[in-house]
């Protein structure tokens, strides 16, 4: 029941908010909605067993004669996003204080539904209810995107949406294959697709069409060139959801479908395709090195830091799988705590560009505090939340094939070489002549946004046990589910 | 011994006072509270050293499980034994005084407080390096000294070529880091645990000399060679010159550049299991010694010199590792901590009476004006160099002599690497203290002595510099008493060596008086150099010759990984921004778009209204489920 009322909460309140008209209140109203509905998720944790099967379990008949219902869970996997979702959702609305943009209910309300939207796709046991909140969560990125983004929206946009859709379509066109393999009468449950075994050319297709459309969403190299445009001329709001939690959706859909679907094909061909996948990450890297422009600058770090937790993901060893379960909530902090940086100091002086910035350090000292711990755990110093996604993938790596961890693990010297570029020329050295006039300093709320961040970055570095332990079960009978898949 | 966690806990504490509080307390208290914080780490510190010689035995405490995921179970926990002992009174010890000592050197900056709350985190990680119980806890230390580093280098952050040099500490670091990471794996993967206990019981029933534990030693080597400026991971330190003085004395001299002699020697097991990579560890720290000897002789920056001093003394301590003669060359760890740092501080009081001069051609006389800094600098450049019976003697006699009894040939190299020890650091010695003041007259009118809180820490590092190897020469029956206290960690290595045939007392007299009469002759020809004849080393702008060019130059070695790798990389950047991202990848996907987009053309809906189509798109995938299911 918990499960369908954290799905609800937020369409109703969406509802309201985009009702109540165009006061100034709508920001404050929103984020007390996501907030009530960050407890809600929490009050999920009592009576949560966590055995590794899906809890809180909800099923509404929907197409009976399709055997296809509204069936909602989750296990711990699930609720570790839900509850990303629900805590990175309030972090944003309160980064928005600066967000003077017209339609500020519309835009609330939006978000509201993409929160709805995710925690049905984390939740969804049933093949076509993830694919319709899969796709619900897209109309409200691609409105934010095209009314509210910056320079060259319209077409960007539309290159994100030609992007999504394809994957989509891809995705559906699996599904629907998957569906009629399943014995007659048919069903679209989880439980009834992973049963379906499916081999040969089939399987390749298959496999083909659900990574393709996971390899967008993540983004995987070569399907990224969407991102960094979107990411660029996206609002400040924008970017942070889809760098912090739809791009998990893509991480999720390898973990929760792909996995138990395509096993047999997929261990066959993992070395490869995580060379693939490395081989992206590398090449992400390396334009990590020369960007000048913030925000594509994080978007490429985003690539890179993701391209890492696919291939941990991909290598199917279950310290990896774990590592990058982790890792997926590590990044989803991260990231927003970049943008929402980024978005403090683009607010601020006007200019995201690393070369005319410089000296910040001096006149909004606590920001550089906040971005530098942001960058420790970006570049997974021990004790902070990179630390242990990214040691755990690279140990499973290695476990599969030492030459995969050697190649991934030049990641941490990239990192570094990207990371502290970008932190000394935004925040070392001294203020460019043309900002100096301005009189900046940080608001309550952006401090208040960015404190829950950096406090988690350093938790989840030094206690990391119960989020390793909300997600274990779940692997683990991912795991046992796919080996018993005959090869 | 349950009381070790209190000795990172207090700097813990400190760092987070001092940073916390930054805007709120005044530089007095902080600098106080903050070094009684270590002070206090000292004191359990020695406690636990007590204890130990005593006949304590080494304690493994977990303190809780850190990362736990189904096979994976990485406690949290120290190991406490002599060699973790020794090395928590070195930091916290020799980091008590030089906190002292910054408190008269940071006195007045801008950034004093937070000086001091990056000062103790050092403190916490490289505590925690040497107490960790397994590589990850180590590893731990082992990152966070390399980020206190990083911070402290670049302290003086507006100046971009500090930070420049802070990064590059960083980044060569992080490349040996990677090695440590990958021995980890390796190690994990092979023995299901990183604990140093289990991992060495472990690797005691493998075969000596197998590919496995030679890749875990040399990869582990490689993290080494970033963390204690070895080639070819050197070119860091002698930038990290940027930090402040304190900074170059405790971090990249006393402590932090020696944990990779540490690490070599807590997992003396491992690498005397590895005869090919002792090999790559001898040749590597002799190399390292030579060169950055030989590069030491013809710098002019007093710090400069002082760092590729230091290099090359770790090199001459991996040198004694790589022969199997750990605790000779942990003993010359600890007395380099001494007079190493002593000469760092020394040099910072130079810097500092000098209104921030560095380079020595701009020295001289000062041995009137500034009395106790002369002396003090003086014992260090004798302890260095290797008189007796100051403590440089000792340590590095302890190591050629283990030296000569592998090859006699490499012993020759040791006495040249100690030759030019000696030249290098008189050479700044009458440089900076005889003759008369060459620098401006303004400076001089100026010059002072430092004030007490800055000369106490530096007379009593060199008292210990001076006598602190006499009460543990004492005994001398065979071995000394600091290889007596660490001879059961290193008990295994010495059996696995057939150690015991140490070099009879005469012959190692007699090397002994060899090595001692040509470094006085050294000394010598120093003085009648650099004092007699006057000699002053020529302005940057003359150009040099040959080897000296190439000294001079440091070998180019910064240029040529510059060429080599910067730039290609950069390049490469460039051309993925400028060609692979918009000409390929671009282009296929516009390709896939067309393809969409021509199958989408049919609906005509695309041109209205992209939004309209998008939803239209979901709601037919809708209405084909639903078919589907008649139509069957």
């Amino acid at each position: 029941m918990i499960t369908l009322l954290l799905i609800l909460f937020p369409l109703v309140a969406s509802a309201l908010v985009m009702f109540s008209g165009r006061d100034s209140n709508v920001r404050r109203n929103a984020l007390i909605a996501s907030l009530a509905e960050f407890f809600l998720s929490l009050a999920s944790l009592f009576g949560f067993q966590n055995t590794g099967i899906p809890e809180h379990s909800f099923s509404f008949p929907w197409i009976t004669n399709l055997g296809i219902s509204f069936h909602f869970a989750m296990d711990g996997l699930s609720l570790l996003l839900v509850l990303l979702t629900t805590f990175l959702i309030p972090v944003i609305i309160l980064a928005s204080s600066g967000c003077k943009s017209k339609r500020l209910n519309i835009f609330f309300g939006l978000i509201l539904i993409m929160e709805a939207s995710f925690i049905g796709v984390f939740t969804a046991q049933d093949g076509f209810i993830f694919y319709i909140f899969w796709e619900l969560a897209l109309i409200p990125a691609y409105f934010i995107t095209a009314l509210w983004g910056g320079a060259d929206r319209i077409k960007i946009t539309f290159k994100f949406f030609i992007y999504t859709l394809t994957g989509s379509l891809l995705m559906l066109a699996a599904l629907i294959y998957l569906y009629f393999q399943t014995p007659n009468p048919h069903s679209s449950e989880f439980t009834e697709l992973f049963k379906v075994g499916i081999s040969g050319n089939a399987q390749i297709l298959v496999f083909l069409a659900f990574f393709i459309a996971f390899a967008i969403k993540i983004p995987i190299i070569p399907f990224h060139t969407w991102q960094p445009d979107t990411y660029t001329t996206a609002p400040a709001a924008g970017s942070m959801i889809l760098a912090g939690i739809m791009l998990k959706m893509g991480i999720y859909g390898l973990i929760r479908l792909l996995l138990p679907i395509c096993y047999p094909l997929m261990s066959e061909i993992a070395v490869p395709l995580i060379g693939i996948v490395i081989a992206g990450l590398i090449y992400a890297s390396i334009i990590a090195f020369r960007q000048e422009d913030l925000k594509r600058f994080t978007a490429y770090v985003s690539i890179a830091h993701v391209g890492l937790i696919s291939a941990g993901v991909l290598s199917l060893n279950e310290i990896a799988l774990n590592g990058a379960v982790f890792q997926m909530i590590a990044h989803g902090i991260n990231i927003v705590g970049l943008f929402i940086v980024i978005e403090i100091i683009e607010s601020k002086f006007g200019i995201r560009y690393m070369n005319n910035l410089g000296g910040i350090s001096r006149v909004l000292p606590s920001l550089s505090i906040f971005l530098m711990i942001l960058v420790l755990g970006s570049v997974a110093l021990p004790l902070t939340n990179g630390f242990i996604g990214e040691f755990m993938i690279l140990l499973g790596l290695f476990q599969v094939k030492p030459l995969l961890a050697l190649f991934a693990g030049t990641t941490i010297i990239f990192g570094v070489v990207y990371m502290l570029r970008m932190f000394q020329k935004v925040m070392y050295g001294s203020l460019p002549e043309n900002l100096k006039s301005r009189n900046v300093k940080m608001f309550k709320e952006e401090t208040a946004a960015l404190i829950p961040l950096v406090i988690l970055v350093i938790l989840m570095g030094c206690y990391p046990k119960p989020f390793l332990d909300l997600a274990g079960p779940s692997i683990k009978t991912i795991q046992d589910l796919v080996l018993t898949i005959p090869k | 011994m349950n009381i070790v966690w209190l000795i990172p806990l207090f700097p813990l504490i400190g760092f987070l006072v001092a940073g916390l509080l930054y805007r709120y307390i005044p530089e007095k208290i902080t600098g106080w509270f903050v070094s009684g914080m270590v002070l206090l780490s000292f004191i359990i510190s020695s406690i636990v050293l007590v204890k130990l010689i005593n006949g304590g035995s080494p304690e493994n405490i977990v303190l809780t499980n850190w990362i736990n995921s189904g096979k994976l179970v990485l406690p949290f926990e120290f190991y406490v034994d002599q060699l973790t002992s020794l090395m928590l009174m070195i930091i916290t010890g020799v980091g008590f005084l030089i906190h002292i000592y910054s408190i008269g050197y940071m006195h007045g900056d801008e950034g004093f407080n937070r000086f001091f709350s990056y000062m103790n985190l050092f403190i916490f990680f490289m505590t925690i390096l040497v107490l960790g119980g397994n590589y990850l806890i180590m590893f731990i230390g082992w990152e966070g000294v390399g980020l206190c580093s990083y911070l402290l280098i670049g302290f003086w952050n507006r100046n971009n070529e500090y930070n420049n040099a802070a990064r590059k500490a960083f980044i060569m670091n992080r490349i040996g880091d990677l090695g440590f990471l990958l021995a980890m794996f390796m190690i994990f993967s092979k023995f299901d645990s990183l604990t140093y206990n289990v991992v060495f019981s472990k690797a005691l029933l493998i075969p000596g000399g197998s590919l496995f534990i030679t890749t875990v030693t040399l990869s582990l080597f490689i993290g080494a060679t970033g963390k204690s400026a070895q080639i070819p991971l050197l070119t860091w330190l002698p930038d990290a010159m940027a930090g402040p003085t304190p900074v170059s004395a405790l971090i990249h001299a006393a402590t932090m550049v020696t944990a990779g002699v540490y690490m070599v020697a807590r997992s003396n097991i491992l690498y005397t299991l590895a005869p090919f990579t002792m090999t790559v560890v001898i040749i590597t720290g002799l190399a390292t010694a030579l060169v950055a000897g030989a590069i030491a002789l013809f710098q002019n920056d007093i710090k400069k010199v002082l760092a590729y001093s230091t290099i090359s003394q770790l090199g001459l301590m991996f040198m004694g590792l790589g022969v199997g003669a750990f605790s000779a060359a942990m003993f010359h760890l600890t007395t380099h901590a001494f007079f190493k740092a002593l000469l760092f501080l020394a040099a910072g009081s130079i810097i500092h009476a000098l209104g921030k001069e560095q380079d020595i051609r701009n020295m001289g006389g000062l041995k009137y004006k500034t009395p106790w800094t002369f002396l003090v600098f003086l014992t260090g450049a004798l302890a260095i160099s290797g008189i007796p019976p100051l403590t440089g003697f000792f340590s590095k006699d302890e190591i050629l002599a283990e030296v000569f009894v592998h090859s006699p040939l490499l012993w020759g190299f040791g006495v040249l690497v100690s030759v030019m020890t000696a030249m290098y650091i008189f050479r700044v010695f009458w440089l900076a203290f005889s003759g008369e003041f060459r620098g401006n007259k303004v400076i001089k009118d100026a010059i002072f002595e430092s004030p007490r809180n800055m000369l106490f820490p530096m007379i009593v590092l060199a008292f210990l510099a001076a006598f602190a190897a006499i009460p543990i020469e004492l005994k001398y029956t065979g071995s000394n008493s600091l290889s007596l206290f660490l001879e059961p960690v290193f008990k295994e290595s010495n059996k696995l060596f057939h150690k015991g045939e140490t070099l009879p007392a005469m012959p190692n007299i007699i090397l002994m008086a060899v090595t001692f009469l040509i470094i006085c002759m050294v000394i010598y020809f120093s003085y009648s150099s650099f004092v007699r004849k006057k000699h002053i080393p020529a302005p940057d702008t003359v150009s040099r010759k040959g080897m000296i060019k190439l000294a001079f130059n440091k070998f180019y070695i910064d240029e040529i990984y510059n060429l080599m790798i910067v730039r290609p990389i950069e390049r490469l950047s460039d051309f993925f921004i400028r060609f692979s991202e918009p000409r390929i990848f671009d282009v296929i996907i516009e390709f896939i778009g067309r393809v969409v987009l021509t199958a989408g053309s049919k609906i005509r809906l695309l041109q209205t209204g992209n939004v309209g189509f998008y939803l239209f798109a979901m709601v037919v995938s809708i209405i084909i489920v639903l078919l589907f299911n008649i139509l069957r």
